[in-house]
């Protein structure tokens, strides 16, 4: 099933040729209309009229988060604030940090492109979609709810949170399709099992996860105990909000909308292209939005592309799932590590369950990593020796994923912290000295 | 149908069209709106031959156009309805539409003039009445509509129109436009410029929007219509006063 086949499906050559002349459109439209970019190109000695083919984009510079902030709140706005119709902001450590604003063409198209990912993941309209994103300025909760709005579903916006009255409504209101975090979306389903409710008298067929980077592991186990067919999604509101990406049923990456996001994937040391397949910094370009276009920013966000064609019948170019953040990536002993490194170590080994927790502290000059990680009932009530095993199972097998040694900790089930909206993964107690 | 990548036209040393790129696919109607000198005519002018001072790549039917010269651009069935109708005044009716089906009896033997010609009537009914009068006595809106139809006698793959509404009566104009809107109708590929963006607007599927020789926006027709920089530059709306109201 397709929302809007002749783009979906458009043939290649024709696709380069529109994202041709909009980005040509866009960059003389944000060059007219945006201080910030024309006072950029002209620094650089960058004429747009010389952008002759997508090729020269990488002649352009990089828009980054600080950019953002810097323009806080409508600095990098490219329509006056009367045109605007909508404004959504993204918290980061320091508060509000990033601003952005939609046009009533803008809120259009992005239902249109959440259709799309919703439909590609299953959802019709005869689906009762169920929005357990927050509906704030975080993007993810309107985005989901115009988009299934656009395909006819019937639309609960129950928000995030109250996870007994989340399950409740499930009940009554026969959800078919589920939409949150991951994480959220493991709790719900332990929380279901704690209450005693037969997961088989659910109607749920379908879930949307996004806003957090998970794993292959997470999504069996998501589907296992939720009885449902889970698919990734991606988006992020600088650029947009959910609609960026998703998966289709075939659930072998994210389908990229291309006519509306150019997408590329850099080395985020060199900020040159990565070798085709190879993992890297994912950039985008909008190509179509009014009140906020960007020009390569980049999300910070690692994956790759997969070239190959897609069995869905698709044309779009597909991204592997979201590996982890280039600002997630921790510095321990001098090393980088990725916390979704420990995930796929962790998820790979028996008797664990799908919660952990990194926490990194400082013994004296040295940093001290422990990766607490929930195991399940039966080895607590297991001999000493067998837990002592599965410890130095996981602490080998760490070591030799991330080249350094880290304490394991085992833990009882629903020890550690859960989260109803992005799950916190890593605690990091170093004081910096 | 038509695709345009980068194309740089003037005259003389004035640059006046900075790397256009665009197209029309089989089928659509697809306008181009912009204020007087934006460079409306002279991309048609490019795209059709008539000015010769062009760079960039423009393709008709995956065929690279951009040397040829306008009489070979028609006969591939590239045809232009120019600005200000050009109808030959003193030669009648029925002589305009003969003179357009030149490109077709030139090279296609089962094409049948008597056959096009009563479509033409059928579309255009005033022309049939009108078929032994003199163009130049006929009424402007008549004068245009023979100006489409002589470009339809050639059955092109492509009509390109330049301001058909230009000099005309707000009912003509309405009668110009569901002309051409009857023509994607019947299998038609129609590149519009029009000053009238909203009329243009209304009957397209696509638009662009061309500003000082570029290209700033590339939209499908309704989402240019709710577009406030469109509204408020081509569509006449007092957008501050409106908010004050």
């Amino acid at each position: 099933m397709y929302w809007e086949p002749e783009k979906e499906c458009m043939d290649r050559d024709e696709l380069r040729q529109l994202q041709l002349e909009q980005l040509q459109a866009t960059l003389s439209r944000v060059y007219m209309n945006v201080p910030f970019y024309r006072k950029k190109f002209d620094t650089l000695g960058i004429d747009p009229d010389d952008f002759r083919s997508l090729e020269d984009l990488s002649k352009l510079p990089f828009t980054v988060k600080n950019d953002l902030r810097d323009s806080y709140p409508y600095g990098l706005f490219a329509v006056p604030l009367r045109d605007v119709v909508r404004i959504h902001a993204s918290s980061g450590t320091t508060g509000m940090s990033t601003v952005v604003g939609y046009t009533r063409n803008d809120i259009k198209t992005w239902s249109n492109l959440v259709a799309r990912v919703l439909t590609a993941a299953g959802v019709t309209k005869d689906d009762v979609v169920q929005i357990a994103f927050g509906y704030s300025l975080f993007t993810g909760g309107f985005g989901l709810h115009y988009g299934a709005e656009r395909i006819g579903a019937s639309v609960i916006p129950i928000s995030s949170g109250n996870t007994a009255r989340q399950i409740k409504i499930m009940q009554d209101f026969k959800t078919t399709a589920l939409v949150c975090t991951p994480s959220y979306a493991l709790l719900i389903a332990e929380t279901i099992r704690e209450m005693g409710i037969d997961i088989n008298s659910l109607s749920l067929k379908y879930g949307l996860f996004g806003a957090e980077p998970w794993s292959e592991k997470m999504r069996q186990e998501i589907q296992e105990k939720l009885r449902i067919t889970a698919t990734d999604n991606y988006g992020l509101s600088e650029v947009m909000g959910p609609g960026v990406a998703g998966e289709c049923l075939e659930r072998n990456g994210l389908h990229i909308n291309e006519d509306h996001f150019l997408a590329e994937i850099i080395d985020p040391e060199t900020l040159g292209p990565v070798a085709p397949g190879e993992v890297g910094e994912l950039v985008i370009t909008t190509l179509t939005k009014e009140a906020f276009p960007v020009i390569r920013f980049r999300t910070r966000d690692l994956t790759r592309f997969i070239p190959e064609p897609c069995p869905c019948g698709r044309k779009t170019l597909r991204m592997s799932r979201v590996m982890g953040r280039t600002d997630d990536m921790l510095i321990i002993k001098g090393v980088n590590v990725f916390p979704s490194q420990i995930e796929g170590v962790l998820f790979a080994i028996e008797g664990t369950e799908p919660h952990y927790q990194i926490i990194i502290d400082r013994k004296g000059p040295l940093d001290d990593v422990t990766v607490q990680v929930e195991v399940s009932e039966s080895i607590f009530f297991d001999e000493m020796r067998k837990q002592n095993e599965l410890i130095k199972l996981i602490k080998s097998r760490l070591a030799s994923e991330l080249g350094i040694g880290v304490e394991v900790k085992l833990v009882e089930k629903k020890t550690l912290e859960r989260s109803e909206g992005k799950a916190k993964r890593v605690v990091d107690l170093r004081k910096i000295l | 149908m038509l695709r345009i990548k980068n194309l740089d036209a003037g005259y003389g040393k004035l640059k006046v069209l900075r790397r256009i790129s665009m197209h029309v696919s089989p089928g659509e109607i697809v306008t181009i709106i912009g204020a007087n000198g934006a460079g409306k005519t002279t991309l048609l002018h490019a795209i059709s031959g008539l000015l010769k001072n062009r760079s960039g790549e423009i393709l008709f039917d995956k065929r690279e156009i951009g040397s040829l010269p306008p009489e070979k651009i028609v006969f591939l069935g590239c045809s232009l309805v120019p600005e200000g109708r050009q109808v030959f005044a003193a030669m009648t009716v029925l002589e305009n539409l003969l003179l357009g089906s030149y490109v077709q009896q030139k090279q296609n033997r089962d094409y049948k003039v008597q056959d096009q010609l009563q479509k033409m009537y059928e579309l255009f009914p005033r022309l049939k009445e009108r078929r032994q009068q003199l163009a130049g006595t006929l009424s402007g809106g008549e004068q245009q509509m023979l100006a489409i139809a002589r470009a339809l006698m050639a059955k092109p793959k492509l009509i390109m129109m330049d301001e058909p509404s230009m000099g005309l009566a707000p009912l003509i104009v309405k009668d110009i436009f569901s002309i051409v809107g009857r023509l994607r109708e019947e299998g038609n590929t129609v590149l519009l410029i029009e000053q009238n963006a909203k009329a243009a607007l209304g009957i397209a599927d696509r638009g662009y929007v061309l500003e000082t020789g570029r290209i700033i926006l590339e939209e499908n027709a309704d989402e240019l219509l709710l577009n406030r920089d469109v509204q408020r530059a081509y569509l006449g709306r007092d957008l501050d006063s409106e908010t004050k109201m």
